[in-house]
């Protein structure tokens, strides 16, 4: 459906208030967006410093300052920048939630971070389901004439590996979308060699209001390492399973109560995805950010909560993650190939309660230094990660495991599915 | 000075843990892991010759020597 | 003199045979990854590595003396373009083809490190394709084609090399293989895979999450 929509006069709009900024005031054609929102502001290597004032950090995952990369990538010549919306995090739906309810805004952010840059190319790299819807909201920009660098849509495959920096990379330049060796940094040397910008959508569109709001505005909620709001996904326990918008530094507990909260005492929950940690249920006052979650081990990732009632067994799910993470490997390097499955075997005899393997608790730890730093990603990283994390929150299921039995038993199953409850 | 392994090219063949022994085992599957627990063990000056030939020696030229 | 050359041609050009079947099994066995009695696998890929550039010092000789010989009739041309000599251009011809193929087996090998591991990957498989080139050029061309001792050298590199092949395709081929199997994982992109709902509750005993391997 298309409207010919023109570009309304350059009155600044309130800014949003509260922590409804990406989602609620999404639109998804460009006509409500540019009501909404305002034009698209004129941008260029000067937005990098208010992005730097403004303290953005990424939202992909590995919370880097996008200033940084923003900086390194303009100092190179014919820049290349790329949305990333892969989303390959089972546990997650935040991506494609914004690009389904606000795309204007991370097509604003992805001009606005080619412009500040000076790039020549733009991509947006997502899921199949998503090209078509998006293929729409860029006709409607082209009309307008809003982009002055053209976006071409990638079609992301469906793995876990899929959104990994240098897989992106290598899926743009039309190679399959597996990690490679990191002989260059991507912002000099990426995309056809040339320097590459690499950015979660959720930074893009964070952006995008950046440069209309500024970056006191930005500034206003979350914390001081980490200023802004964030797109959580919370699953299993919750009355309300979804995306939800929350100010970094706000209590766990506060972003569960989001989605509904839990109608009864949380035993853990996994933070961060399945690549993160988990939280025992006591610890859920602590504030969704680096530096809170740092001394528990754990980091807010790309806001994934997933709440574990005390009916189901934290073993149980982490031996199902840990299964299919090592299904997911790329299965180029020898180290994550072997030494997942290996891992995810060993930590399924012990969800299975199998009494008869010796020492099995330090036979798991013990494939940690084969797995850590022996890789293309940090695919295996992650995963051990995960596996120690469930050993120490789940501690006294362990024992219970080895002795045959299991803490959850005897409890009232809370609903079904827990862990893999966020479907697509 | 630091050796670093293309771990997508690497197929645990196991020159390398021959030509340095003092930086390198072998994991049950074959590939070489660092003694010393880092991704990209330091070469000590008095084994840059023999980093330089596992290197050379590589039968998937999955090492580089690099400056960090 | 001519005949001195002759019994030169044909005898560098028996040894040449020879130790290209030793460059054949000690590649096979480079390849397997494992060690050889009191030499270490890097020894072995050296080993491999010397034993073939003595080869081609064996067949430079052989072509060189067979230049000299008046009776082979050969021209410059017919040490590099194959099947245009003037006696017996078809056995001669598939010596020629054998020498390019180890010519390019050799450079490339020489020049691994510039040309990066998948182009010189590609051009060492023709080895497979130069060794048996160069074994029916011997069996053909010459004065001794027929002789029982030349049919016995060949039988004896025939039986070693097909040994070695049925080696390599089988199973137990390399060292690393054994422990690799055991993980069950094979190294192809797999179809992605969904965790399925891993149920909380744990009376029931297996986990149901499904996956290729």
């Amino acid at each position: 459906m298309t409207t010919s929509t023109t570009v309304p006069v350059r009155r600044p709009r309130p800014a949003p208030a509260g922590t409804g900024r990406l989602l609620g005031a999404g639109a998804p054609d460009l006509r409500t967006h540019l009501a909404r929102h305002g034009a698209v502001p004129a941008a260029g290597p000067r937005l990098i410093a208010e992005i730097e004032r403004s303290g953005l950090t990424g939202r992909g995952g590995a919370a880097f300052p996008a200033y940084r990369k923003l900086a390194a990538v303009a100092a190179g010549r014919r820049a290349v920048v790329i949305g990333n919306a892969a989303e390959g995090e089972p546990a997650s739906a935040k991506d494609r939630t914004l690009l389904t309810h606000a795309p204007h805004l991370v097509l604003d952010g992805l001009a606005l971070a080619a412009a500040a840059v000076g790039a020549r190319r733009a991509y947006l790299y997502l899921p199949a389901a998503l090209v078509g819807p998006l293929r729409a909201a860029l006709a409607e920009r082209r009309a307008a004439r809003v982009d002055p660098v053209p976006v071409d849509p990638v079609e992301a495959p469906d793995t876990f590996v899929a959104g990994e920096e240098s897989a992106v990379i290598a899926r743009i330049e039309g190679r399959p979308a597996l990690p490679r060796d990191k002989r260059v940094r991507p912002t000099e040397s990426g995309a056809f060699g040339a320097p590459t910008l690499v950015q979660n959508v959720e930074t893009l569109a964070h952006l995008a209001l950046i440069a209309r709001h500024g970056a006191d505005w930005f500034r206003r909620v979350g914390t001081a390492a980490q200023p802004g709001t964030f797109l959580a996904t919370v699953s299993g326990a919750v009355a309300r399973p979804g995306v939800y918008e929350a100010a970094y530094g706000t209590p766990v507990a506060g972003v569960l109560d989001l989605a509904g909260g839990a109608d009864q005492a949380l035993r853990a929950v996994l933070v961060g995805g399945y690549h993160g940690a988990w939280l025992a249920g006591g610890q859920l006052g602590a504030g969704m950010d680096r530096d809170a979650l740092r001394p528990l081990g754990a980091s807010p990732g790309a806001g994934v909560l997933v709440a574990l009632p005390w009916s189901a067994c934290g073993l149980v799910e982490t031996s199902a993650i840990l299964d299919y993470l090592a299904g997911q490997s790329a299965g180029q390097c020898g180290p994550c190939l072997h030494g997942l499955p290996r891992l995810a075997a060993e930590f399924g005899l012990l969800a299975r309660r199998d009494r008869h393997v010796e020492r099995l608790a330090q036979r798991i730890t013990a494939l940690a230094p084969f797995l850590q730093g022996r890789g293309a990603c940090h695919h295996p990283d992650g995963t051990v990660r995960l596996a120690g994390s469930a050993l120490a929150a789940f501690a006294d299921d362990v024992s219970a495991h080895l002795a045959g039995h299991c803490v959850a038993v005897g409890r009232p199953v809370a609903g079904r599915a827990v862990v893999a409850g966020w479907s697509r | 000075m630091k050796l670093h392994v293309d771990w997508t090219a690497c197929d645990g063949r196991g020159l390398c843990t021959e030509l340095l022994p003092e930086l390198l085992a072998r994991d049950p599957w074959g590939y070489p892991v660092a003694r010393d627990g880092t991704a990209e063990p330091a070469v000590a000056p008095h084994l840059r010759a023999h980093a330089r030939r596992a290197v050379a020696q590589c039968p998937l030229l999955a090492l580089r020597l690099v400056a960090r | 003199m001519a005949s001195a050359l002759w019994y030169a041609g044909r005898g560098t050009g028996l040894v040449a045979l020879v130790m290209f079947t030793v460059v054949v099994l000690l590649g096979i066995t480079t390849r397997s990854g494992r060690t050889l009695p009191g030499l270490p696998r890097f020894a072995v890929a050296a080993l491999h590595r010397n034993v073939s550039l003595a080869a081609v010092a064996f067949l430079a000789l052989h072509m060189l003396t067979l230049l000299g010989d008046p009776y082979a009739q050969l021209r410059l041309v017919d040490l590099v373009v194959p099947f245009q000599g003037a006696y017996r251009p078809l056995w001669l011809g598939l010596g020629t083809l054998a020498a390019d193929l180890v010519l390019a087996l050799v450079v490339t090998s020489l020049l691994r490190r510039r040309l990066g591991q998948r182009a010189w990957r590609a051009v060492h498989w023709l080895a497979y394709a130069a060794w048996p080139v160069a074994l029916w050029h011997a069996l053909g061309t010459g004065t001794d084609s027929g002789t029982a001792w030349l049919r016995a050298v060949a039988a004896g590199c025939v039986l070693a090399v097909v040994a070695a092949v049925i080696w390599r395709a089988g199973a137990g081929f390399a060292e690393t293989g054994p422990a690799r199997r055991r993980t069950g994982a094979v190294p192809v992109r797999r179809a992605e895979v969904r965790v399925l709902a891993a149920t909380g509750d744990p009376r029931v005993p297996a986990l149901r999450s499904e996956q290729h391997r």
